[in-house]
């Protein structure tokens, strides 16, 4: 199989609208003689079933969740990027995109993020028209707010719920097309296999969580849009079903995985508080608009914080980078927090440290931050039983977000002609880092902007013909799907499947989390591979596979993880450098900052898939800098 | 701590349901309610049982996919928190605590205390959405919105489906939900045009769905989560009855 990124020719700013000029069409008439399938139902899943229903393809929208409104797009917070420069503050396309690649170390492919700047601004005219309510100002006007790793406003927000409103603004877009006939949605149905015929990507297998029914369905096209897969980790700020159950089997097809060491710790978490801590949650990067982070500056300083004063306080974050303070993005930001920890001067000698906004309330006065951060502080204090209006919150790092993911080219489609991947669950515009606020853009943009175009460039060449279920390819498919259901019922075992995720967890957050090292990496990929041998001879789910059986559906995602882990740590370990996220202790500077190695390592690590215990080949892309220029990221 | 539970099993929509007492020991009063249900299907689990299904997903209140009626109120004690929110530090060491899934006509039961909330889905599909295409849209600013109206618009458009309104109401009426969706379009310029044809299709399907009629006891305003009030309702009345009127 062969990696053509097809980034089109020409200057960066015309890349796009020259490529559009390209794509062939489909005629409107011709649309609804195609099928497409989409996994997801996130704001890339949501976007493009929308967006592709809209144009009259046949479109069927799969999520595991009882409902498309539940993906775990909902549970963002903070924001969403656009270079409206409505501040009137610096900001511009080049900006963002200059940001962005910048934020990402210099890991991520130029073109790409380019259109993703571009696009911004249209979804912000998007989802306005689609009625959600962004912040506004006293004339009526969109509000913005500031996000790590720049020094402009240009974050669009909707209290700590911005997430869920894009996520509700791009379902209600989905339902419109449901109501219209477009749009099917098949809830609580979970992909387990995608289907190839003649090296093209033509359906997929999935299972009906009620019913346990196995079933194939049949699409000229498959993209995925099911999410990233930091539940590897178990403690992660994802929701509890996040998988990468979809990408993961595709990749088994032959869709190429890049990059999947790049997996971002978020700062600002709440920190683990008891053994059967099932998750994590999340207290938004827009808190390091108004919130100061500190720790005490003296060992074992165990005075309750409002007694600690200001001389006694580190600010560590302003004062290691004076340019960005508290807005430093999250990979710099953790890494601080990591160490000021480390040294034993976290909180309470824990891992923790205050997020304080006392200074902020004084200043603005209670309503005003009960207005920009209400929902967050209400939920804080439901956690841990404290008001951050009375007592700084504590916070630690948690793995949020993964960066890594299908290996896309310029289209977003896979190695896999037919089958594309868009959002979180694709590796394109983030390199090693994401900057706050991204996700959501990148996300829309994928589904509202850029599917559409490159859908019926593939399409238009393929032919109306429809596969049938009865081939082959769809009974062997499905018949490997039931027999895995069968095998993880028939193991009989003593270890239930959350006791193996919780362990792989923890071998993973020590051995491939906040820092690594060649020992570390090596000494995770031992275990992974033990607790992978044990898992199949010791997992115990009980019930059947004929009605809803959650133990069932964990126990076929954890299988997954426990293969994705021994690349992701494979991974770590063949990037000899610290980028972004990735962080090798061999590689740092003398203050302990990331050190690329441009020489060696300035390409995206693409994986193929060559067959159960043997190695994965690797494939590089090289990624080519024509405008932004390389250089050691600086934040002071 | 310890607890007993009296936890509702019911294999699937079709056989008949009961209670089934079960102890859970060594929980922390930091631990979420979930956590304590982890722990106890743990158990089960290691014990050859089937554990006990239950619906969660985000764990931070707001995909709306949790939802379990305990000791007689939707999601449990405490007002304006999801049951995934809720912490054990709220209940007293070796209570007893009884849990039901939602129970309501128009919300089958799948299994144990999963119930099939697709109805909303539906609710949501005949109008709650402004028409625009993708590629259709104005300016973001050349749409003003004052500000009130955008922050009322805001706190409806918060609901996030769980369905504690309708399990909390003794008529299992959904109106709250309705309510919500369409005051949040009703207060913003935008999608004006099928202002009318909205709250028709919505309320008319609500009824086709099963779902019982308001008589105004107000227990749906006390039990959701993300603090939606019956001055929605009023809305979607006057709205209802403007289209109606207007045609």
């Amino acid at each position: 199989m062969t990696m053509n990124s097809h980034i089109p020719d020409g200057k960066l700013e015309e890349k796009w609208s020259k490529h559009k000029a390209n794509l062939k069409l489909v005629n409107p008439a011709n649309k609804r003689k195609f099928d497409i399938i989409v996994i997801g139902t996130g704001l890339a899943g949501a976007s493009a079933a929308a967006s592709l229903g809209e144009l009259g393809y046949n479109v069927k929208s799969f999520c595991f969740q009882d409902s498309p409104r539940r993906a775990h797009s909902i549970a963002a917070q903070g924001g969403i990027n656009a270079a409206k420069n409505y501040r009137n503050d610096g900001d511009s396309v080049y900006r963002l995109f200059y940001d962005t690649i910048k934020g990402g170390d210099f890991r991520a492919r130029e073109a790409n993020v380019y259109r993703l700047a571009e696009l911004s601004v249209a979804i912000i005219d998007q989802a306005v028209a689609q009625g959600v309510p962004f912040a506004r100002e006293y004339g009526g006007l969109l509000d913005n707010r500031s996000f790590g790793g720049t020094q402009v406003s240009r974050t669009f927000y909707a209290k700590g719920q911005t997430g869920q409103q894009l996520l509700l603004g791009a379902i209600s877009s989905m339902y419109r097309q449901i109501s219209l006939g477009t749009v099917k949605a098949f809830p609580f149905h979970e992909m387990l296999d995608l289907v190839v015929i003649n090296g093209r990507a033509r359906g997929i297998v999935a299972r009906n969580l009620i019913t346990g029914e196995i079933k194939s369905y049949t699409a000229h096209a498959v993209v995925l849009a099911s999410g990233g897969y930091g539940n590897i980790f178990y403690l992660s700020t994802n929701a509890k079903g996040s998988n990468a159950t979809a990408i993961w089997r595709a990749y088994k097809k032959g869709a190429f995985f890049a990059n999947p060491c790049f997996t971002q710790i978020h700062p600002t978490c709440i920190p683990v508080s008891s053994h059967y801590q099932s998750k994590l949650t999340l207290m938004s990067e827009g808190l390091r608009n108004d919130g100061r982070v500190w720790v005490p500056k003296n060992k074992n300083d165990n005075r309750s914080p409002d007694q600690i004063p200001e001389e006694d306080r580190d600010y560590f974050l302003e004062t290691r980078y004076p340019a960005f303070g508290n807005l430093v993005p999250r990979d710099v930001a953790s890494r601080a927090i990591k160490l000021v920890c480390d040294e034993g001067k976290g909180v309470g000698g824990k891992n923790a440290v205050y997020l304080d906004l006392t200074d902020a309330i004084k200043r603005l006065g209670k309503d005003v931050i009960e207005e920009r951060y209400g929902n967050l502080f209400e939920m804080y204090e439901k956690i841990t039983g404290e008001s951050p209006y009375k007592t700084p919150m504590r916070i630690y790092p948690a793995i949020h977000y993964c960066m890594g993911g299908l290996w896309v080219d310029y289209n977003l489609m896979t190695t896999i002609p037919g089958l594309f991947a868009l959002g979180e669950c694709n590796f394109s515009d983030h390199g090693a880092n994401r900057l706050g606020a991204s996700a959501l853009m990148q996300g829309l943009a994928d589904g509202y902007f850029i599917i559409p175009y490159t859908m019926s460039n593939y399409l238009a060449d393929l032919g109306f013909e429809k596969v049938s279920v009865d081939r082959p390819e769809f009974k062997e498919a499905e018949n490997k799907v039931k027999e895995q259901v069968r095998r993880f019922l028939s193991i009989k075992g003593n270890r239930t499947v959350d006791d193996f995720h919780k362990e792989l967890g923890k071998v993973l957050w020590d051995g491939v989390g906040m820092s690594r090292s060649e020992q570390s990496l090596k000494t995770a990929i031992d275990k992974i591979k033990v607790l992978r041998a044990e898992f199949w001879k010791n997992l115990k789910v009980n019930g059947t596979d004929e009605t809803l059986n959650q133990s069932l559906e964990k126990a076929g995602r954890v299988s997954d993880f426990l293969e994705l882990a021994e690349l992701l740590a494979g991974d770590a370990l063949l990037r000899d450098e610290s980028c972004g996220c990735h962080f090798r202790v061999e590689h740092q500077t003398d203050d302990h900052e990331a050190k690329r190695d441009d020489e060696k390592f300035s390409y995206a690590a693409a994986y193929e898939y060559q067959g159960e215990d043997k190695p994965a080949q690797l494939h590089k892309e090289e990624l080519k800098f024509e405008e932004a220029h390389l250089a050691a990221r600086s934040y002071k | 701590m310890k607890f007993t539970l009296k936890v509702w099993r019911q294999k699937n929509a079709q056989e008949q349901g009961s209670f089934v007492t079960y102890e859970v020991f060594g929980i922390s009063e930091d631990m979420s309610f979930l956590e304590m249900l982890d722990v106890l299907n743990e158990d089960l689990t290691l014990k050859g049982e089937e554990p006990v299904a239950f619906a969660h997903d985000c764990r931070e209140g707001i995909c709306g996919t949790c939802g379990l009626f305990i000791n007689g109120r939707a999601h449990g004690p405490l007002t304006g928190t999801t049951t995934c929110q809720l912490h054990i530090r709220h209940f007293k060491d070796g209570e007893t605590i009884t849990i039901e899934p939602w129970r309501a006509k128009a919300f089958p039961v799948i299994k144990d205390l999963v119930v099939d909330r697709s109805a909303f889905d539906r609710i949501l599909q005949a109008g709650g959405f402004v028409s625009v295409n993708v590629g259709s849209a104005p300016e973001a600013n050349g749409i003003l919105v004052p500000k009130k109206n955008a922050d009322e618009a805001f706190d409806t458009a918060a609901c996030i489906g769980c369905g504690a309104c309708v399990a909390a109401c003794k008529n299992a009426s959904a109106i709250l939900f309705v309510s919500a969706k369409v005051s949040h379009l009703s207060l913003l310029p935008q999608g004006k045009p099928e202002r009318r044809t909205r709250v028709l299709n919505m309320v008319k399907t609500m009824d086709e769905e099963g779902f019982g009629n308001c008589t105004n006891t107000g227990a749906c305003e006390v039990e959701c989560p993300k603090g939606i009030t019956l001055a929605s309702i009023a809305r979607l009345r006057r709205e209802y009855c403007k289209a109606k009127i207007k045609g």
